[in-house]
């Protein structure tokens, strides 16, 4: 069902979280272009769209907390802290690549 | 001419020297064979394991030889040190063999060597992590090393906290690490600090140290030594790892005092919120793959000799902050991600700073707290519950509340492990179903809402509708088994309380305890 409007995008999934993604690491996706509101998806709106139509664990709370991700979770966009890309206002572009890590504390 | 007399004087003398010599080793011979028979006696069988040191019986060859060594060592290195000649070279003669190899290098040279010679690194942790970096640290001639940790040595660290031996567990991990250490390059100074880091001491344990490695194992030794470290101005290098993944981050670099936004991130700009604590797996629990741990703790050591070795002058360039993913299975397994710099509302390092070391000193700062705590949970009432010893008597057909007698075959036991563990040992009879396939099941009515119906969804359950008998659950340590009778009567299984659904307190860890103490402890 793709859609001319769709944006193709890398997912990844590191440090363990994959485990709530049916224990696949990477992921090709087509994003909607438009969120639920018809503005450009952001980052925002790709992490509710993972949580309600690629995650495959019940646990949602382990992903996602006050509508945003959880404490202890990195997102990266291409390769670099989303802090540094505006966090989840960061609008998806094309090819984007964008990581989940989740912190580790073994030792 | 030789005097005869003399001569045989001599030899008298030489022979009484020597006789006094075995009068001596048969006293201590005899004192010996007493104390192991004494031993004997006390402990009935002992370990057929031949790597099991009996220090009882005196302290195996081996580590004699290496004892030896190191006296040898110091003692040529004392009679050196005796002669108070203007030193014609900046370091000692043997540390220009010892350190050959990385002195000839230009990232190191003498300037380099002098100073790691000067330098004093804190190792918090001296397990997975701590173990690597330590050896590579002492082994390059870090002048000053000092070890924290309030563990001792247990036989199921020794896979990957490769400093600990066979014959020292039990033994505290810093004075493990100590012995290892010392016979490995005895010119280092090494610091022992027994015990847990604690808000209270760590100001005082940081202060004197130029670097801090991070290589502890729960969030809250994290923050609590990214605080520290910000609050005295130090380094910090900081890893972690589990199962197959491991993470690296040079933090507080430069480290500028707090409010001066060119100095690095701490660990509080990167995660400013604790992750929820069910979040948190432990090597216990999750498990951990040794080269996965000792390549972090190896690459904590590279990073510290990179910055103990950098030229001071100010034109060298500081790496921007960054995140190092190490990760085995994958292709490639390394990779770095880019990371923010400070926070400008960071609670440690920005003008808004709201810790500061008298919070910490006085203890006014739970760290524990701010980072919660999963203990053993109480999910079930005394009802839902059974002893393993009243287990085991149900088992042999006896019922242990009326002592009536009843077919073996009179319950069903699920073994809530995951696959890879209920491989290891399991009890006779139990039915395995993962606490992850359990945990993620949803009821057919809530699931068929949004999804298509899809065959096996709840095949576990299904199957477990079909008997009417008495569901015994059972998991490693007593928590998982707890969540599954919940979840089982949430899916309906106990047949609206008709069906006794319980687990088996403690689980197999008390199970091993109180009935078969053979069962696979791991």
């Amino acid at each position: 069902m793709s859609n001319e409007d769709d944006v193709p995008i890398t997912i990844e999934f590191s440090g363990g979280l994959e485990i709530l993604f049916g224990d696949q690491k990477k992921y090709s996706l087509l994003l909607p272009a438009k969120d639920e509101s018809g503005a450009p998806a952001n980052v925002a709106f790709l992490v509710r769209h993972l949580c309600d139509k690629v995650m495959k664990d019940p646990r949602k709370e382990l992903f996602v907390l006050d509508d945003t991700v959880r404490p202890g979770i990195l997102v990266l966009i291409n390769e670099a802290d989303w802090e540094l890309e505006g966090e989840d206002k960061y609008e998806v572009q094309k090819d984007d690549h964008i990581m989940f890590v989740s912190t580790l504390h073994g030792g | 001419m030789v005097n005869a007399v003399d001569l045989l004087r001599q030899q008298i003398i030489a022979c009484e020297t020597t006789l006094r010599d075995l009068h001596g080793q048969l006293a201590e011979a005899e004192r010996v064979q007493q104390e192991r028979e004494k031993i004997l006696r006390q402990k009935p069988f002992l370990s057929h394991d031949p790597l099991d040191h009996d220090m009882n019986f005196g302290i195996p060859d081996d580590f004699r030889s290496e004892v030896f060594a190191v006296l040898e060592h110091e003692s040529s290195a004392q009679a050196a040190s005796d002669i108070p000649a203007k030193k014609k070279w900046p370091l000692e003669k043997n540390e220009y063999t010892r350190y050959g190899r990385q002195l000839i290098m230009p990232e190191v040279g003498l300037h380099g060597q002098l100073s790691l010679k000067h330098a004093r690194v804190l190792i918090v942790g001296v397990g997975g992590l701590g173990c690597p970096a330590a050896a590579y640290l002492v082994g390059a001639g870090v002048g000053t090393v000092g070890l924290v940790d309030g563990d001792t040595v247990e036989e199921s660290n020794l896979h990957r906290q490769i400093l600990h031996s066979t014959a020292r567990v039990e033994m505290t991990k810093v004075e493990s690490a100590i012995v290892a250490l010392t016979s490995l390059n005895p010119n280092v100074k090494l610091v022992p600090h027994i015990g847990r880091l604690t808000p209270e001491t760590a100001i005082a344990t940081f202060k004197d140290y130029n670097l801090i490695l991070d290589c502890t194992d729960t969030p809250a030794s994290r923050y609590l030594i990214s605080d520290t470290c910000v609050m005295l101005g130090k380094r910090l290098i900081s890893a972690s790892a589990l199962r197959i993944d491991g993470q690296l981050m040079v933090l507080n670099n430069p480290p500028l005092p707090p409010g001066d936004t060119n100095g690095g991130p701490c660990y509080r700009c990167v995660f400013p919120k604790p992750p929820p604590p069910e979040s948190v797996v432990s090597c216990g629990d999750g498990g951990i793959l040794g080269p996965v741990v000792g390549v972090m703790g190896v690459l904590q050591a590279l990073e510290t000799i990179k910055l103990l070795t950098q030229p001071q002058s100010s034109s060298a360039a500081i790496d921007p902050p960054s995140l190092l993913i190490f990760s085995a299975y994958s292709n490639p397994m390394f990779r770095s991600i880019r990371l923010r710099s400070r926070k400008a509302k960071c609670a440690a390092c920005s003008t808004q700073a709201t810790i500061s070391p008298s919070a910490l000193t006085s203890g006014s700062l739970n760290y524990v707290q701010f980072c919660g705590n999963v203990g053993p949970i109480n999910a079930l009432t005394p009802q839902e519950r059974i002893s393993p010893k009243n287990f085991a008597k149900l088992r042999s057909g006896v019922n242990p509340f009326t002592g009536t007698r009843s077919s073996k075959d009179n319950h069903i036991l699920i073994d809530t492990r995951e696959e890879v563990q209920f491989e290891l040992g399991s009890i006779d009879g139990s039915v395995n179903i993962p606490f992850s396939a359990i945990e993620t099941t949803v009821p057919i009515s809530e699931y068929s809402k949004d999804h298509d119906m899809e065959a096996g969804q709840e095949g576990w359950a299904a199957q477990l509708r079909q008997s009417e008998k008495p569901i015994f659950v059972i998991c490693r340590r007593g928590n998982d088994s707890q969540m599954s009778v919940q979840k089982m009567k949430q899916l309906g299984l106990d047949f609206g309380g008709k069906r006794f659904i319980g687990d088996i307190r403690g689980g197999l860890e008390a199970w091993r305890k109180s009935v078969d103490a053979e069962f696979p402890d791991y």
